[in-house]
């Protein structure tokens, strides 16, 4: 299952131009508002025609200016979820979950409906209107409805942008549990860097239209050249980790690629993978393994490039394992250390930096 | 009803019933089309579409009965075509009378159910189409139950104002009784006559009675359609 993307459209104050591929699992649009990223999903969708270049979705194309081939949205067969929920009022929970199952064909593969109830936790809902619901349960009854539609694959359009932090606590989980227990490909338009942090496989970065950065989800936010884009004090890397056990005095020891990771105490299994997000300003740079220190979580690793800015920082990325950390020091510490690419090592993450909400299982 | 009206007058009230229920039923399918066409599409002619629909409001009801003799009537040049073709005769009879009622009540019926449809968020509509709904289908599940309130709310309004229809309904098809007397025409003629006052009187009371009860009646209908369109 692939997306491929390679269109042009005018934007007000500047062209669009955008060419991508999506492989599986949740591949996430990210870039600041303006940039375009919901232009492409509704050309994805169909409910935009952009001015030029094609549109493929696992070998059949939904789109091609040459041929003047658009594809009505209704045959395209791909599930969308609007920032609001936009669900039917004058229809129940039920027979808004239900409404693109009678157009899906009958042989489509998909969940029941009482298997998208219990992945969305919304069964006690079914019988309600949507007027008199919650915006976290309105957004799962949203996310439902689409996945009934039996779509080839799911297009969210910042899902979570309209609802407070609780509230996307609340979907969160759920969204993890979507890319984890069924192979509905996704499309995920985000601004922000904890949910694509959290929940990309592949991350696809806009900025004034065009592709500034693709790849997998930890090389692209591992990358120091991201920096700009995702702000200082958003830039840090992704790492893959296991639950490796629970400490009595309430700590969760995770194992990374490169170490050892101690965290306050989480509720996942031991055993069940993960990934933690390392903040660039809570790294700090040790050149000798340091000794007489409160911080729990050393790794040791090898700089492999500093990139400065127009401020006294620098950014200081660094293979630890197979994974790759961000730290952002100042230059007269960069100085002072002599840093340079190839130099081994360490890395001191603060403990306090892996903050509970920047932790997601899956 | 019919104790309490005389024969004559019940006769006038059936028959303004029947050609307003007619002139109702035939005209919603078209009022509802173009009122979605005015609310929804952008297309070239769409403000002379809007001011033809909206023109017999403004002209003076004898100029419109006059136009219809001319279109309709049995040298007109529809008028002509119908009767050959479907031995269809609009002219002086009732199902004239129908037609200048549709005419008439035209602009209430479309302004009323473009108001319900300019009230349904497109967004909605095009949620139904990402779920694999045609345009038609989309229409039927989606916008037609949310404008439904509105719908009956014209229908309402429609029916009332033909019940009303005079000018253009005496100009087109005369007064006949018991062919073309509505009852606009049947006070009309009464009035006319030395003694009748009572029976004019009499009918006056079934108009301000149908009159207010479809005016309330839409109102509440609309009200509903503006709540359910925004979900509650």
């Amino acid at each position: 299952m692939s997306l491929s993307v390679d269109i042009a459209h005018p934007l007000a104050g500047f062209d669009l131009r955008v060419a991508f591929e999506a492989p599986g699992g949740i591949t996430a649009l990210f870039g600041q508002s303006g940039t375009g990223k919901t232009t492409v999903v509704n050309a994805v969708s169909g409910l935009l025609r952009p001015r030029s270049g094609r549109i493929v979705v696992e070998g059949e194309t939904l789109f091609d200016a040459e041929r003047r081939l658009h594809l009505p949205t209704h045959k395209r067969r791909l599930g969308y979820v609007f920032q609001e929920a936009r669900l039917f009022p004058h229809l129940s929970v039920r027979q808004n979950l239900t409404y693109g199952l009678r157009f899906a064909p009958a042989d489509a593969p998909g969940p029941s409906l009482d298997e998208v109830c219990d992945l969305l936790g919304i069964a006690p809902l079914l019988d309600r209107r949507p007027g008199g619901l919650s915006g976290g349960e309105k957004q799962r009854v949203a996310i439902g409805r689409a996945l009934l539609s039996r779509p080839r694959m799911l297009l969210l359009d910042e899902p979570l942008a309209a609802l407070d932090t609780a509230r996307k606590q609340e979907i969160l989980p759920y969204l993890e549990t979507l890319r984890d227990q069924t192979d509905i490909p996704m499309l995920y338009v985000s601004h922000s860097v904890a949910e694509v942090a959290r929940l990309a496989t592949t991350v696809v970065v806009l900025e004034q239209g065009r592709v500034a950065r693709t790849g997998p989800a930890e090389r692209v936010l591992s990358d120091p050249a991201m920096v700009r884009q995702l702000g200082l004090r958003e830039a840090g890397a992704v790492v893959p980790a296991t639950v490796a056990r629970h400490h009595d005095d309430g700590l969760t020891e995770l194992s990374v690629s490169g170490g050892r990771l101690f965290l306050p105490a989480m509720d996942t299994a031991p055993g069940s993978p993960t990934r933690v997000r390392i903040l660039a300003h809570d790294v700090i740079v040790a050149r000798d393994a340091p000794t007489g220190l409160s911080a729990l979580n050393i790794l040791p690793a090898t700089v492999l490039a500093l990139r400065g800015g127009e401020g006294p920082g620098v950014i200081v990325q660094m293979q630890c394992g197979d994974d790759r950390l961000l730290a952002r020091i100042t230059r007269r510490s960069a100085t002072a250390l002599e840093l340079a690419p190839g130099q081994q090592v360490y890395a001191v993450v603060k403990s306090v930096s892996v903050a509970r909400t920047d932790v997601g299982a899956g | 009803m019919t104790g309490w009206l005389g024969p004559e007058e019940w006769q006038a009230v059936a028959l303004s019933l029947k050609v307003s229920l007619w002139a109702v039923a035939l005209s919603l399918p078209f009022g509802i089309f173009i009122a979605y066409a005015l609310a929804r599409w952008e297309f070239r002619g769409k403000q002379v579409l809007n001011g033809l629909v909206h023109l017999p409001l403004i002209l003076p009801p004898v100029v419109t009965g006059y136009l219809l003799l001319l279109t309709f009537g049995r040298r007109g040049a529809l008028g002509g075509w119908l009767d050959e073709t479907f031995g269809l005769v609009l002219a002086f009879r009732w199902t004239g009378a129908a037609l200048a009622a549709a005419i008439m009540a035209f602009p209430l019926m479309v302004r009323a159910i473009r108001l319900a449809i300019e009230a349904v968020d497109p967004k909605l509509e095009e949620a139904a189409a990402t779920l694999g709904a045609a345009r038609l289908q989309v229409f039927a599940t989606v916008t037609l139950p949310l404008i439904l309130p509105g719908v009956i709310a014209g229908a309402v309004l429609a029916f009332a104002k033909a019940m009303g229809e005079f000018g253009a309904t005496i100009t087109f098809v005369s007064n006949i009784p018991g062919q073309t007397q509505t009852l606009p025409s049947a006070i009309y003629t009464f009035l006319q006559v030395p003694g009748a006052e009572t029976a004019a009187l009499r009918l006056v009371v079934v108009s301000v009675a149908v009159a207010m009860g479809a005016l309330v009646a839409s109102e509440l209908l609309a009200r509903r359609a503006i709540r359910r369109a925004a979900g509650a």
